[in-house]
């Protein structure tokens, strides 16, 4: 029997034991709390653990399992809300009230539910690892397919009739190679560290589209790619995170909050069940699984919530799905990384982070990838981490560890918040490497117009960054005419373009046409508008046409279901420029 | 039955080591009895086999090896409850100090507190109305919330929580209760009794729960102060059905009690030596904050903290700003110009408002008379740091006008004296007198129809006299 030996907050140890391997997953103390191995010498072993430590004796049994700490996957997992280490908070809160005792344990998915189960296997049918063996509408918008575990095959020696059943009913049994019959159910277990395998990784060639126009426009995003956005506490990396959940093409989004605040994922449960899916027609709930351990839930089970988060995701691309993961914020899990490391008294490299930091990130994020299954179909799992620099620092360790591993950086500036510039990503300092690799699709799709457009817009801002050096120190009115208008441009594409209102119904989310569309009357605007100026007209004339005022609000006068409007402000721009004498 | 262990091993600051103990918990309290008969309370805060590492709350001064005994309790830290704690004064440790006797607790608590369910919080959106109106306007408090002060040395952040308390309409007009919590961490005699005194003068006294840790009392009772607070505010809160507010000063020698235990117990250091845990610690505090499904009660709270050399990007604010839902800044050059409350309006914020403003809670055009300020008052300052290289004579004359609009924004706007209470409206009218001193196309955030009901020059007029 082994017993814990001593005590320091979430870390505990048992001494003179060699039951345990790394990694296992364990039960400590009469409460079964939750924990894991994560260290062994010859005199202790060390685990962590998942919850709350307080009232735990010297002398409490510690349980073996024989498994790594692993996750359930099985339908039931979208629409919940999942806590660090999986386990169902409605479930918890119906059974122990507004508060999360220690040592609750409850089952992750509901295992009374039925699912209206199609069996696609027929006796005698051979089985590779990630076949699909049967087929139920998990929610209305989502149709959840099991698959064999990875590592399994065999021949189906018995299949049931279709039927409703509840995840742990026997659905088929298979022979596996050695002779051996396992009955498989609509569930399977798979260890959270352990990336889920597939045939092959795809180079990437699709965007996500977000609707979020300096995103979509500016800085795109791939399906299986990875992106980062960093920004100081009020700069809108939440809110950027939700409007992205809410609006990218993504199949199935899984939302992380990670050491987050309580509040906003309430926020987020309520406004996600209010909302539309405009592809389903459902409640945005039928495709989102949301993870919350909140800042003041155990910082061990914060820590293992980035691992659960991505496994689920894993799992449903390997049905074929695109799933879209955001992380908030992936800080809060380095610091978790901290803490831990610091209970456990190893060696600190940069200001108090433990010298893997670099090493877990990467792991986290490249498992993002669009891949080949094991079965065949293609899916794709893109991570969307939010960054928390400590002091809006970024050279702080988390965010340049990061910047490594991401192709896509959305830096969010504290001053572009102040004025109340939402999404307060910064032009200048961000960047997508995807561009080029997604060239193709934009050229195919919406013609090679948009990405002309595009360098031209960057181009403007670029200058205008420029400009402002010399306005800084000499003001504009010394400024020759041409520039002004640059100035003049780039304030239209910062306020008109690059602005967006997550709470204006037409402007929350924007189609890429649209978003070409308004491109192209702001730069139509600015050559007819150079002209002009080359004739001699001063810029002072043209601010007081209105045309410039009537730019700034196509995003609220132009429906993304008319776009045939944008026509109309070719001919008014002329007319009113013909005006200016 | 509790576990009773004569003598200690090592004292190390305001820890002691025990050995050959068990049947002891990990958090447990124990009661350390001196020779001379007085009692110290402490925490077990590690254990290794037999070997006990134990936390003393007021301190070992005066501790030897062979002159205590130590009594373990088999429970952790509580507090004891009941609604006669009401208008009572105790210390930071949860002991009554105002001399009349102690709490007969119909129940009592850990005062660690469990974390709140997500799904069993219920999203604030019922805004509070203080009457100050860089706070209703630009960072509107919301019930439920945690809204910090984020200060500096010498500025008047505890008068402004004390116009706060004494202006807030914090419960509805339908006879709901509402109560103030007070935890004093480190503060001054001074300050805590400039509080008792602003509690008396707006006669909510009786209302008050206080909790005062001094300057100069143990540190370590002053990492117990706010959990014993906030126990009390989630009892009246969620068992007593009452509105709670929670003011809390000065979070920053809280935490700084923190770093100094974390340090005698050897632990390894973060930033600025705090320890690596702060900020989860940080959130344990904050957290505790907000509403109850099914519940009429609410736990608002109001930290303060002072930003040591004003630095905003120091770990105890920057850390506090990553937890809260926004922060009221001051400003130390507003305050300076005798600007009252100086408040510093483009880094405050208020992530809840965007749900508790508008029509059916403040009024139609909040949302958009505040976004407007904000940018507008954002171009202030650019037109300032340019004035400031070429002269304001250079200057363009939009950007003049921008110059006029925040001179009188901080004089009739931002600054408003200690004893004036507007409402909403005032409020959102003194707003739309302040726009319209600007050029009309200059309103790029406001919808044209609210700005064809309210936008007038004239409405200005009385600021250029």
């Amino acid at each position: 029997m082994n017993t814990v030996y001593s005590i320091n907050g979430p870390v505990v140890k048992v001494k003179d034991t060699q039951d345990f391997s790394m990694m296992e997953m364990v039960y400590v103390g009469e409460q079964r709390l939750v924990g894991e191995v994560i260290g062994i010498t010859d005199r202790f072993t060390t685990i962590q653990v998942y919850e709350g430590t307080t009232g735990l004796h010297p002398g409490e049994p510690v349980y073996s399992t024989g498994a790594p700490l692993s996750v359930t996957l099985g339908p039931g997992l979208l629409a919940n809300i999942f806590d660090g280490i999986e386990r169902p908070l409605q479930e918890i809160a119906k059974g122990s009230g507004a508060y999360i005792d220690q040592g609750v344990s409850v089952s992750p998915v509901n295992t009374d539910k039925t699912y209206d189960v199609t069996l696609t296997v027929k006796e005698g049918d051979t089985l590779h690892a990630g076949d699909i063996y049967a087929t139920c509408p998990e929610t209305p918008a989502i149709v959840h397919k099991c698959m064999l575990a990875p590592g399994m095959e065999g021949t189906i020696v018995k299949v049931s009739p279709n039927g409703a059943y509840r995840v742990n009913d026997t659905v088929a049994v298979l022979r596996t190679p050695d002779g051996e019959e396992k009955a498989l159910t609509l569930c399977q277990r798979w260890p959270i560290r352990r990336p889920r395998p597939v045939k092959e990784r795809l180079p990437i060639q699709r965007p996500l589209i977000t609707g979020q126009r300096v995103i979509d426009t500016l800085f795109p995003i791939a399906k299986g790619g990875a992106a980062a956005i960093p920004g100081g506490f009020g700069t809108g990396k939440t809110m950027t995170q939700h409007q992205l959940a809410k609006w990218c093409d993504a199949d199935i989004i899984v939302y992380i909050g990670c050491g987050e605040r309580g509040n906003e994922m309430t926020q987020v449960l309520e406004e996600f069940s209010q909302l539309v899916d405009p592809k389903s027609g459902r409640a945005m709930t039928d495709r989102t699984i949301l993870i919350a351990n909140t800042s003041n839930m155990p910082v061990a089970a914060r820590e293992a919530s980035i691992y659960t988060g991505i496994t689920l995701a894993e799992y449903y691309r390997d049905m074929g799905y695109h799933v879209a993961i955001m992380a908030d914020s992936t800080s809060r899990w380095a610091e978790a990384l901290r803490e831990i490391s610091g209970r456990l008294e190893e060696m600190p490299a940069e200001e108090g982070f433990p010298a893997y930091l670099p090493s877990r990130l990467a792991e986290f994020y490249e498992r993002a990838g669009y891949m080949v299954n094991l079965n065949g179909t293609e899916g794709s799992v893109t991570i969307i981490g939010a960054v928390s620099p400590q002091g809006s620092d970024f050279s702080e360790p988390v965010t340049q560890n990061t910047k490594r591993f991401v192709r896509v950086f959305w830096a969010l500036d504290k001053a572009l918040a102040y004025a109340r510039h939402y999404p307060a990503i910064n032009w200048n300092s961000s960047y997508s490497e995807y561009v080029d690799e997604l060239k193709p699709f934009y050229d195919k799709q919406y013609g090679e117009d948009f990405l002309k457009c595009r360098q031209r817009v960057s181009n403007i801002l670029m200058e205008e960054a420029q400009l402002m050096e010399i306005v800084k120190l000499i003001g504009a009115d010394v400024l020759p005419e041409d520039q002004k208008l640059t100035i003049e441009t780039a304030r239209l594409i910062r306020v008109g373009f690059l602005q967006q209102n997550a709470f204006h119904a037409e402007d929350t989310y924007v189609p890429l046409e649209k978003q070409l569309g308004m491109m192209q009357v702001i730069l139509y605007f600015y050559d007819q508008a150079m002209k002009k100026v080359k004739e001699g007209i001063p810029v002072s004339l043209i601010n007081k046409t209105g045309i410039e005022d009537s730019i700034v609000k196509i995003k609220y006068n132009v429906p993304n279901n008319d776009l045939e409007k944008l026509k109309e402000y070719y001919p008014m721009i002329d007319e009113k420029l013909a005006e200016v004498k | 039955m509790s576990v009773q262990v004569l003598g200690l091993k090592e004292i190390n600051g305001p820890l002691v080591v025990l050995d050959n103990v068990e049947g002891v918990g990990y958090d447990e309290m124990a009661e350390v009895i001196l020779t001379d008969g007085s009692r110290r309370l402490g925490r077990v805060v590690q254990i290794e086999g037999k070997r006990v590492v134990l936390q003393v709350f007021q301190g070992t001064s005066g501790v030897a090896l062979n002159n205590v005994r130590t009594s373990f309790q088999g429970h952790p830290m509580e507090m004891p409850l009941s609604p006669e704690v009401m208008g009572r004064i105790f210390n930071g440790a949860g002991t009554p100090v105002d001399g009349l006797g102690p709490i007969f607790a119909t129940k009592r608590e850990d005062i660690n507190g469990k974390p709140l369910n997500p799904v069993s919080r219920e999203y604030p959106v019922n805004y509070i109305r203080t009457g100050i109106s860089s706070i209703d306007a630009l960072a509107t408090l919301i019930r439920g919330q945690k809204l910090p002060i984020f200060s500096g040395s010498g500025m008047s952040h505890n008068k402004l929580a004390a116009q706060i308390v004494k202006q807030a309409r914090i419960s509805d007009d339908k006879g709901e209760k509402f109560a103030v919590v007070f935890a004093a961490m480190g503060v001054t005699n001074d300050v805590a009794d400039y509080f008792k005194r602003q509690f008396e003068e707006s006669g909510v006294l009786e209302r008050v729960v206080m909790f005062l840790n001094l300057s100069s009392d143990p540190i370590i009772e002053r990492i117990l102060t706010p959990r014993c607070a906030l126990t009390v505010a989630e009892y009246l809160a969620f068992e007593q059905n009452m509105h709670i507010l929670v003011i809390l000063t000065d979070m920053t020698s809280y935490a700084e009690a923190l770093r100094e235990f974390s340090s005698s117990k050897g632990e390894i250091p973060g930033r600025k030596g705090y320890p690596g845990y702060l900020y989860s610690d940080l959130a344990s505090i904050y957290e505790r904050a907000g509403i109850v499904k099914g519940i009429n009660g609410s736990v608002t709270q109001i930290p303060i903290l002072t930003m040591p050399n004003d630095d905003i990007t120091h770990p105890v604010p920057d850390l506090t700003g990553y937890i809260t839902e926004g922060q009221i800044v001051l400003d130390r050059n507003l305050d300076q110009t005798g600007v009252y409350p100086p408040v510093s309006v483009l880094p405050s914020l208020s992530r809840l408002m965007k749900d508790g403003i508008g029509e059916g809670y403040t009024r139609a055009d909040h949302p958009g008379v505040s976004n407007q300020l904000f940018s507008a008052y954002a171009k202030v300052q650019d037109a300032r740091s340019l004035a400031s290289v070429i002269g304001e004579e250079e200057l363009s004359e939009a950007d003049k006008r921008y110059l006029e609009f925040g001179r009188m924004f901080e004089k009739h706007f931002l600054n408003q004296g200690f004893s004036e209470n507007r409402t909403i409206e005032q409020t959102l009218d003194l707003g739309w007198d302040l726009l319209s001193l600007l050029p009309r196309e200059e309103l790029d955030r406001l919808d044209d129809k609210l700005i064809d009901q309210y936008y007038d020059p004239e409405r200005a007029a009385r600021f250029r006299q």
